[in-house]
C-alpha cells in the first residue's frame, strides 16, 4: 500500500537540474531513508512533498505527486491543509520565538484545531477546562518527542534557551502537535550530539508505527539503523529504490554498490 | 630591511595617520557644535530661568520674554501626527515588501522609494503647498473648522510622506534578516503567511522595527523646510490639528539673522537649536541601543 506515489518528477533551480524524471512509489508506515552525496537532490525531493519548496522562487517543478491519490501540484490544491497533514522537520532547530509550551501549543492553535477530540486530551476536556486540556495536550506531544521529562518545570521559559538537542525535539513535538500523517525530516540528526541524536532516532522507531516518516540523510550507518526503505539518489537520477535489506545486501545498480562500499560517496 | 618593504611600511603608516586623524576631526566636530550652542545659549539664562524657557508660552523678544513651549510642543504634535499618519503605512508596506513580493516586484519597488527619498525637501514643500494644504482647508470647512489650511494637520501629512522611503527601507532590510528557516518552520506547520508574519517575524524583528521607526523620529525631528512651508508658524500652542503650529527648526531658519538687534534673541535661538539637537540625539541613542539588540537576538 502506498499513499505517496511520484510521477515523473523534475526540479530545477534556474538552468540546474537538480532531479531527473524521478518516478516511485512509497510504502506507508515505514521509515524510508533518502540517501545520496551531497547536492544529488534529497533535500529537494523532500520539500517538494510538502512544497515548502514553493518558498525558492527560482525552483521549476514538473511532473507529479499524488498523496493518497490527490495531485499536490494541481493549482487549487490548499498548501495549509496540505502542510498540516505532511509535517516537515529541518536540519536545524529554529525555536519559534515564544515559550516551550507556545511552541507545541501554535499548530494546534492556528489551525484551530478541537483538542479534546485528539487521542492526547480525549474527553478529559468537560471535567478540566480548556487550559487543562490544553496543558495534556502539550504534555502529550512533548513526551511523544522524547522532551517532556526535560522540560516540565520550565514550559514557560523561552524555546531559544534549550540546548540544541532539546530544540531539535521540541521541533519533533511541534510537527508532531498538528497530527500529520506523513513526517519528512532533513538530516534530523546532523547539527545534534551522538546521545541526542540517539534519543531522535529512538523516537523514530516508536512513531513508525503510526506515521510515514521519510528522512534525509548522507550517513549510510544512520540509514542501515533505522530504515525500513531506502530511497538512492545520485546526481538527481534515482538510481535504486528498494527494502532496506534488500538494498544493502543485493544491490542491483553498479553505482549503488560502489555507494555501499565507499568507492563513491 | 630592503628598500622597497620599507617604503611599503612607510606608506601603510602614513595611511593609517590621516585615516585616524580625520576620524579623531569629525568626533572633535560634533562635541564642538554641542560645546559651541552651549556657549552662545548660555547668556539667556541670565534674565529667563530654564523652566521659564522651556515651559512659557509667552515669546515676545521684544520684551525680553522668551517662552520656548509653544515650538517645543509644536515640534513634538507635527513628529507625532506625521508618526501616526506613517507608521501602519510603513509597517505594512515592508511586511508586504519583505514577505509577500516577488524578488523582481521588491526591487522595482525598491527603486521607486528611493526616488521617494530622493525628493528635496523644498519640493515636498511646494507639493504641501499645492495640494495637501488645500486638502486640509477643504477639510476643515467640510466638518465646520474654519481653518486657512496651513496647519499642524498639513505639515503632519508632509513630514510623514517624507519619512516614509526612509522607514520603509529600513524595516524592509530588518525583516529580510530574520533568517529564512524561521518562515520554514512556520509555514511547514501550516501557517499562512499573515500568521508566520504575526507570530514569528515581527517577533524576531522587533527590534530592528523599533529602531527603524526611532530613527524615522530623529529625522521628523529635524525637518525644517518642507513643514515650515506649510504649517503655519504662528508661536502658539494649537488646539487642534487644524491649528497653526511652530516647530524648533521652523523658528530657528525663519529668524536668524534678522531680528539679531533685539539683545538676547540669538542666545534664545541658539537655545532652541541645543533642545532641538539633545532631542534627536537622544531618539538617535536610543535607535542604536535597539539595533544592538537586534544583533543579539537574530
Amino acid at each position: 500500500m502506498s499513499r505517496i506515489k511520484i510521477k515523473q518528477l523534475s526540479i530545477s533551480y534556474g538552468n540546474h537540474q537538480v532531479l531527473k524524471n524521478v518516478s516511485l512509489d512509497i510504502p506507508d508506515r515505514q521509515i524510508i531513508a533518502v540517501i545520496g552525496p551531497s547536492g544529488c537532490g534529497k533535500t529537494t525531493l523532500l520539500k517538494s512533498m510538502n512544497r515548502l519548496l514553493d518558498l525558492n522562487e527560482d525552483v521549476a517543478v514538473k511532473g507529479e505527486i499524488f498523496i493518497d491519490g490527490e495531485n499536490i501540484y494541481r493549482p487549487d490544491i490548499d498548501v495549509t491543509a496540505l502542510r498540516k497533514r505532511v509535517g516537515f522537520l529541518p536540519q536545524h532547530p529554529y525555536p519559534l520565538p515564544m515559550s516551550i509550551f507556545d511552541n507545541v501549543a501554535f499548530g494546534p492553535k492556528i489551525h484551530g484545531l478541537d483538542i479534546s477530540s485528539t487521542p492526547a486530551v480525549s474527553g478529559a476536556q468537560e471535567e478540566t477546562g480548556k487550559k487543562e486540556g490544553m496543558r495534556r495536550f502539550v504534555e502529550h506531544y512533548l513526551s511523544l518527542a522524547g522532551l517532556w521529562d526535560e522540560v516540565k518545570d520550565r514550559l514557560h521559559s523561552p524555546a531559544a534557551k534549550l540546548s540544541i538537542g532539546q530544540q531539535q525535539r521540541l521541533a519533533l513535538a511541534r510537527v508532531l502537535s498538528i497530527e500529520p500523517e506523513i513526517i519528512l525530516a532533513d538530516e534530523p540528526t546532523s547539527a545534534l550530539d551522538p546521545i541526542s541524536a540517539k534519543l531522535v532516532e529512538t523516537q523514530f522507531k516508536i512513531l513508525k508505527q503510526d506515521y510515514t516518516i521519510i528522512f534525509v540523510t548522507h550517513i549510510l550507518r544512520q540509514a542501515k539503523r533505522l530504515a525500513d526503505y531506502i530511497i538512492f539518489l545520485y546526481m538527481g537520477d534515482l538510481v535504486e529504490h528498494a527494502t532496506a535489506g534488500q538494498f544493502f545486501s543485493e544491490p542491483r545498480d553498479e553505482k549503488t554498490r560502489a555507494y555501499i562500499t565507499g568507492e563513491i560517496s | 630591511m630592503s628598500n622597497s618593504l620599507k617604503k611599503r611600511k612607510a606608506k601603510d603608516i602614513i595611511a593609517a595617520v590621516f585615516a585616524r586623524s580625520f576620524l579623531i576631526f569629525i568626533i572633535f566636530l560634533a562635541l564642538l557644535i554641542i560645546f559651541g550652542l552651549f556657549l552662545k545659549a548660555r547668556p539667556i539664562l541670565s534674565i529667563v530661568s530654564l523652566p521659564e524657557l522651556l515651559f512659557s508660552s509667552s515669546w515676545h523678544p521684544m520684551k525680553n520674554e522668551f517662552g520656548l513651549f509653544p515650538f517645543i510642543i509644536g515640534t513634538i504634535e507635527v513628529t507625532l501626527l506625521a508618526m501616526i499618519i506613517a507608521l501602519p503605512i510603513c509597517m505594512l508596506t515592508s511586511i508586504y515588501l519583505s514577505e509577500y513580493a516577488k524578488r523582481r516586484f521588491r526591487e522595482i519597488s525598491r527603486f521607486f522609494i528611493d526616488i521617494l527619498a530622493g525628493i528635496p525637501s523644498v519640493v515636498y514643500g511646494l507639493c504641501g503647498i499645492l495640494v495637501v494644504v488645500p486638502f486640509v482647508e477643504f477639510t476643515g470647512e467640510l466638518i465646520g473648522i474654519q481653518t486657512t489650511g496651513y496647519s499642524l494637520l498639513a505639515g503632519g501629512i508632509v513630514l510623514a510622506v517624507m519619512v516614509i522611503p526612509f522607514i520603509v527601507s529600513i524595516s524592509m532590510e530588518v525583516l529580510r534578516m530574520v533568517p529564512e528557516p524561521y518562515r520554514e518552520s512556520a509555514l511547514a506547520l501550516g501557517a499562512t503567511r499573515w500568521e508566520t508574519v504575526k507570530y514569528v517575524i515581527l517577533k524576531k524583528a522587533r527590534s530592528g522595527l523599533i529602531a527603524a521607526t526611532v530613527l524615522g523620529f530623529a529625522r521628523a525631528f529635524g525637518e525644517t523646510m518642507a513643514v515650515l512651508m506649510v504649517v503655519g508658524n504662528v508661536a502658539q500652542v494649537p488646539k487642534s490639528v487644524f491649528d497653526a503650529a511652530y516647530p524648533l527648526p521652523a523658528l530657528i531658519a525663519n529668524n536668524y539673522g534678522e531680528v539679531m538687534s533685539i539683545p538676547l534673541y540669538d542666545a534664545a535661538l541658539m537655545s532652541a537649536a541645543l533642545i532641538l539637537m539633545l532631542i534627536v540625539t537622544i531618539f538617535s541613542l536610543t535607535a542604536h541601543y535597539a539595533l544592538l539588540k537586534l544583533g543579539k537576538t537574530i
